[in-house]
């Protein structure tokens, strides 16, 4: 048994697989660790990886893209799960694998690959940007965002925001690392804390007026919403704070427009377009009655 | 009056259009160009209201002045409801700002018809020029357009939207000529036909090789029924969508259950909204876009409306026992589809499994089938339902809702948690 240390990244998972598969060493063989305190703190020394004798076989695409996934999850056991995926998918002659949805390692990593995706989806439409100022020198609003990410998913959500918010400046923040755009340059800062970030935005209050004028009272559906937008992406959404009052609010003004008098039919005022209409109307009779 | 009130009596108008949708845009965004905005891939819910709506763009009338009088709609001139007027360019900062904010997808503009249909079709495409040609905007544009408007128009709101809209209402010109008199379904349906046409061309230019790339055209257009307003049957509701699905290739149909509003109509008296009807059509609908069934298998002539009780798959598979049970290993794509529970990605899955393996009903387990609902539907390797299931009269009875909530309330059953994961995923 050897214990292999890495970063916590797929870069570093993959360069280490690829050294071990070269070499033939089994995942049954394999303990992976993503914290390199953890390791000298059970006393035990990474063993050295001899110099790979032959090329490690090769796997497809599809693979990577699911590994590059499911390496941004936080489960300790996903460096050795895609591992022994990635040995059976090559040495292990099951080169059809992944299209076996009911295999338990394919499900497994299929899993993380769901909850990271879920994660990214949720971080495009949850980051919600604060104008902080104007660059002085190119004229470009410039925007900061908080937001908390279950998952390591920040760099795989650059090129959204990129491709997106091109014409203008952005900084995201979030507990773990801190992406910047400044229309030519995207970079990278450690995480910060919640602080660091604006609290409010001026056009929040506008915003509130939309979502207090857009939601039907008449139809209340607490469940569907929150199952879509659950309570802990509240604490950082501006119009999130209506909630309650407006599902407390709702009954009364439903029974309002049920106590609301019934307006009789107005004729129509004089109106060329509408006489027009009526014409169309009456051609249409015609031709279809004969 | 202030722009915050404008946005507040302009939204609450546009409110009762379902239509959320921001996916199914050509791929496009903003890099080098001083602009925001990009489309392409599924489109992204910005927020959800209490009332379970995602909200992805900016939904607001340009006016909600009126000439028409339709009675399921606040906006009809017989409203004493407050009117209001954005200027163009208040529509486009307001975009601008929100997009930028990440608050929304882009805009959905429609209007209330003032003067003409043309008149009204100009103001509405003069939003959309603004921000695509002056401010470089890349997000989603829906606009809704007017039937009557010219041929014109309605190819310059084409070329700046990615997605056009007319809405049905209701699915017969009898509905229309009672609720909304100055609508007419051959003009509206003609005009589907002329923008699906546009759509069509596009999309046979795009593919020529060595032409030069087209003009940008809407690569998709939608529609909206109002369920419950009229008398109309389930059975015609589900009929008039397959004909806008199949005539007019419509990307979607949404429906839309009428609800109270805050100015009754005489000739329309307000009821408490329809929610599981609207929400068994669309199972319906995703049956028949997805699911190969016909509406005919759904609805007939002795059961011209869907069952509120049970999901429709599952209503149509107890009124065809004989075909169960089906062998996971063995049936045909088209047979699996018409298993209870069995959504069209599982489907696809257990179809790609089983060419390795003999699949068990652990590995149905780990695809998280919903079991329940499908073990007396299906044979696996280790699984053969007991005949009584199928033949019992009590299988219905064993997908009903608790029988509590049936002796207090003598309202259709609340959809079940099940129902509401199957909406979200479309999975039946």
């Amino acid at each position: 048994m050897r214990t292999v240390t890495i970063d916590p990244t797929f870069e570093s998972w993959r360069d280490k697989a690829r050294e071990l598969l070269a070499q033939r060493v089994s995942p049954a063989a394999v303990l992976w660790s993503d914290d390199r305190a953890e390791v000298s703190l059970f006393g035990a020394v990474p063993e050295p990886i001899a110099p790979a004798t032959s090329s490690a076989p090769k796997v497809s695409a599809a693979f990577l893209g699911i590994a590059r996934s499911a390496a941004a999850h936080i489960d300790p056991q996903r460096w050795a799960a895609l591992y022994r995926l990635l040995w059976r998918l090559t040495l292990g002659g099951e080169s059809h694998l992944l299209a076996m949805a009911t295999d338990r390692d394919v499900r497994q990593v299929q899993g993380w690959c769901k909850a990271v995706g879920r994660d990214i989806h949720k971080m495009h439409a949850f980051v919600r940007f604060r104008l902080v100022g104007t660059n002085e020198v190119s004229g470009r609003e410039q925007f900061v965002a908080w937001f908390e990410p279950d998952y390591r998913i920040v760099r795989l959500t650059a090129g959204f925001f990129q491709k997106r918010f091109t014409g203008m400046d952005w900084s995201i923040l979030t507990p773990h690392l801190c992406m910047h755009w400044d229309g030519n340059n995207l970079h990278y800062t450690p995480g910060v804390l919640r602080e660091a970030a604006p609290d409010a935005d001026a056009l929040d209050g506008l915003w509130r007026s939309y979502y207090r004028s857009i939601f039907n009272p008449a139809r209340l559906k607490v469940k569907a919403m929150q199952a879509e937008m659950p309570k802990k992406y509240w604490k950082n959404l501006p119009e999130a704070e209506l909630i309650n009052e407006l599902i407390a609010g709702s009954t009364a003004r439903v029974d309002e427009m049920l106590r609301t008098e019934e307006r009789p039919a107005k004729p129509a005022s004089k109106n060329a377009y509408l006489e027009k209409l009526r014409q169309m109307n009456a051609e249409t009779l015609d031709t279809s009655s004969q | 009056m202030e722009l915050q009130r404008k946005l507040e009596i302009l939204a609450d108008a546009a409110k009762y259009d379902a239509s959320c949708a921001s996916s199914g845009a050509a791929r496009k965004d903003s890099r080098g160009s001083k602009g925001v905005g990009s489309t392409g891939g599924s489109g992204i819910c910005h927020s959800y209201a209490p009332d379970g709506r995602c909200i992805s763009l900016l939904k607001v009338l340009l006016t909600n002045v009126c000439l028409y009088d339709c009675h399921y709609c606040i906006n009809r001139r017989s409203s004493n409801v407050q009117r209001a007027r954005f200027t163009p360019d208040e529509v486009v900062q307001l975009t601008l700002d929100f997009y930028k904010r990440n608050y929304i997808e882009g805009l959905f503009l429609s209007s209330g018809i003032i003067q003409s249909a043309d008149y009204t079709m100009e103001l509405v495409i003069a939003v959309a020029r603004t921000l695509r040609e002056v401010h470089h905007f890349r997000g989603y544009i829906h606009l809704k357009t007017i039937p009557e408007a010219s041929p014109a128009l309605i190819e310059m709101a084409g070329r700046y939207a990615d997605r056009i809209s007319i809405n049905i209402e209701l699915p017969t010109q009898e509905g229309l000529d009672t609720l909304a008199p100055e609508k007419n379904l051959a003009r509206t349906q003609a005009a589907m036909g002329h923008i699906r046409g546009r759509i069509d061309e596009r999309f046979a230019e795009k593919r020529k090789p060595d032409a030069p790339k087209p003009p940008p055209f809407a690569t998709g257009q939608s529609t909206q029924m109002l369920v419950g307003a009229d008398a109309s049957t389930d059975g015609t509701i589900l009929q008039r969508a397959d004909v806008m699905y199949g005539a007019y290739g419509l990307r979607r149909v949404y429906y839309s259950a009428f609800s109270p509003i805050p100015e009754p109509s005489k000739i329309l008296p307000l009821k408490a909204p329809p929610l599981v009807r609207e929400h068994r059509l669309y199972q319906a609908d995703w049956l028949l876009r997805f699911y190969d069934f016909k509406v005919g298998e759904l609805t007939s002539d002795d059961a011209p409306n869907l069952d509120l009780a049970v999901d429709p798959k599952l209503a149509w598979a107890l009124r065809n026992r004989a075909l169960y049970p089906i062998d996971v290993n063995k049936a045909s794509r088209e047979i699996l589809l018409r298993v209870p529970g069995l959504g069209v990605r599982n489907v696809e899955r257990i179809l790609a499994a089983r060419r390795y393996t003999k699949l068990r009903l652990a590995d149905l387990l780990r695809l998280r089938l919903a079991m329940k609902k499908v073990l007396p539907f299906i044979i696996a390797a280790d699984h053969t339902p007991v005949k009584l299931g199928l033949d019992s009269d009590d299988l219905r009875a064993r997908f009903l809702p608790p029988p509590q909530q049936l002796e207090l309330s003598f309202e259709p059953p609340a959809p079940t948690q099940a129902d509401h994961i199957s909406t979200r995923s479309g999975e039946l």
